[in-house]
């Protein structure tokens, strides 16, 4: 079974250059993410479908040092001993910064301004065994399979 | 003249009370604040309730008496009790009542707060990632501010410190041994640069107050403390704020809801930034107190290292800073949390702070809550 992503409508898939799935207020122009009905600068109900920059700068990050309580359940956490993982904020140039999930790098070489480019990356297998994957951003250049 | 004072101050300690139901410590912080200020159950003409965890702050009436009194309930996430205190601002002001009970409340599990995320208009996938959460913002809000503003990880410590040092001063906080900037430095990481003990945690406890008009404060007290003002305000478009998938960039260096709520909070309080001589602010971890002194206008960006080394946010210093110990000795039960601080605002104004008491007789003071999703609250009382 080939992976499906966490979410429909959230990024382009199947695709080797995934997409974020956002949109754009035909009133003012501003994007959201993620797509829903409502503007949040002039509050129209005129988002139409956009695809959001693959491509952005590192704007902040930290790092997740404890299991989340549910709703989380992301299998990346069922490492023993507990692996922390890195999350940022992404800002694509003109658009948004987006919150994420960061691969690919350790945090000793996350910079602020770094080049980050969006990734798919595993999330889960579900009872059915089924892979389900997700959206992620990786240092540009970085192998973040 | 003020149209609002504060002539009672309660408490139920923060901390953990197993098998001890919410509406008990809140019946308990009533009648502290009830007893504080010479009065009854009886003699409160309206009640406003706030918390988190219970539905129904009102049913407390069980234990204080059912007068028939009216009680509004109220929720606002971590500003619920700013909310709370507004409410019975404008009812006085609206004349509808001349005094009143305020009443905080809540009983937390332990760990960080969570809940589904599409109740706070946020996707599912969301959540299951494991974005949805308050300590992960916080970390990424302080790193931000660190790298634009030179802020250290000392001062992050020498906070954390500090506030544990004024904790232990008080018999009401739930965290009362002191920890040194190397232990806190030293400690787990939780979401980088916050270690554990820079956090404060989700607790239970209660608070209360006893306000009234202002015209009638000398019947009751020698010492009424007036509420000058007490503002709300939610994030505005382009505000990087907790459980915000994205912000636009489109509206850059956006005010935070704190900044717009401690604007309008002096400006209908007709004081100055300046002329606060004591606050107690959100410092749901150590680089919330940072950044928050700057957002309510207390001090510039980047600031803050050089006040925290010099000892002006201690209780001998210029400027004393969450004086009781703050949410990180005392916890955060939601509903309470405010309460408590303007009770400590109080109890200092009077001069009735005990051990923990600063020096020169503050006239003015502030306090300040912020939380999830982009709600601030500010409060601002004057002798």
């Amino acid at each position: 079974m080939a992976p499906v992503p966490i979410a429909d409508d959230l990024f382009t898939w199947p695709d080797d250059e995934p997409r974020l799935i956002g949109g754009r207020c035909a009133e003012c122009g501003t994007h959201v993410f993620p797509l829903r009905a409502g503007c949040a600068r002039c509050g129209a109900a005129a988002v139409e479908r956009a695809l959001l920059s693959r491509s952005g700068t590192l704007w902040t990050w930290t790092s997740q040092g404890f299991p989340p309580k549910a709703p989380f359940r992301g299998e990346f956490a069922g490492t023993d001993p507990f692996e922390p993982w890195l999350v940022g904020v992404i800002e694509l140039p003109g658009q948004l910064r987006v919150e994420s999930l960061i691969t690919g790098c350790t945090q000793d070489e996350l910079e602020f301004g770094m080049p980050m480019r969006l990734v798919t990356m595993p999330f889960r297998t579900d009872e059915d065994g089924q892979e389900i994957i997700t959206f992620a951003f990786s240092p540009e250049g970085a192998d973040h399979a | 003249m003020p149209d609002v004072a504060i002539i009672g101050v309660g408490i139920h300690r923060f901390g953990r009370f197993p098998g001890k139901p919410a509406l008990a410590m809140g019946a308990e912080a009533a009648r502290d604040a009830l007893a504080d200020a010479g009065l009854t159950w009886a003699d409160m003409q309206f009640a406003v309730g706030g918390s988190y965890e219970v539905d129904q702050p009102d049913a407390v009436v069980a234990e204080l008496g059912l007068t028939g009194v009216q009680f509004t309930n109220v929720y606002n996430g971590c500003a619920t009790a700013g909310s709370a205190l507004a409410l019975a601002s404008q009812t006085i002001k609206l004349g509808q009542h001349e005094i009143g009970l305020v009443l905080g409340m809540d009983k937390h599990e332990s760990g960080a707060f969570t809940a589904d995320p599409q109740e706070y208009g946020c996707p599912p996938w969301y959540g299951e990632m494991g974005l949805f959460l308050t300590t992960k913002f916080f970390g990424m809000k302080i790193n931000r501010y660190m790298h634009d503003h030179g802020i250290t990880h000392q001062t992050l410590a020498e906070v954390a410190a500090k506030n544990y040092r004024n904790g232990e001063l008080n018999p009401n906080a739930h965290r009362r041994k002191p920890l040194t900037p190397e232990q806190i430095l030293g400690s787990r990481m939780v979401n980088y640069p916050l270690t554990q003990y820079m956090f404060c945690s989700p607790n239970e406890g209660a608070a209360a107050l006893v306000v009234c008009s202002a015209d009638v404060a000398h019947r009751y007290t020698d010492k009424p403390i007036y509420l000058r003002s007490v503002v709300t305000r939610t994030r505005r478009f382009g505000a990087f704020e907790v459980h915000t998938p994205s912000a636009s960039v489109a509206a850059d260096h956006v005010p935070a809801p704190t900044v717009d709520a401690a604007r309008a909070a002096f400006e209908a309080a007709g004081v100055d930034p300046a002329d606060v001589q004591i606050a107690q602010l959100q410092d749901t971890d150590a680089g919330a107190e940072v950044i928050h002194m700057a957002e309510v206008g207390l001090c510039a960006d980047g600031e803050q290292n050089k006040l925290i080394a010099s000892g002006a946010t201690a209780p001998g210093g210029s400027l004393p800073i969450n004086t009781d110990g703050g949410l990180i000795a005392n916890g955060e039960p939601v509903g309470a949390s405010g309460l408590r601080q303007v009770r400590e605002l109080v109890l200092q104004m009077r001069g009735q702070a005990g051990d923990r008491q600063v020096a020169g007789e503050p006239r003015v003071g502030l306090a300040q809550l912020y939380g999830a999703p982009g709600v601030a609250a500010v409060s601002i009382l004057s002798t």
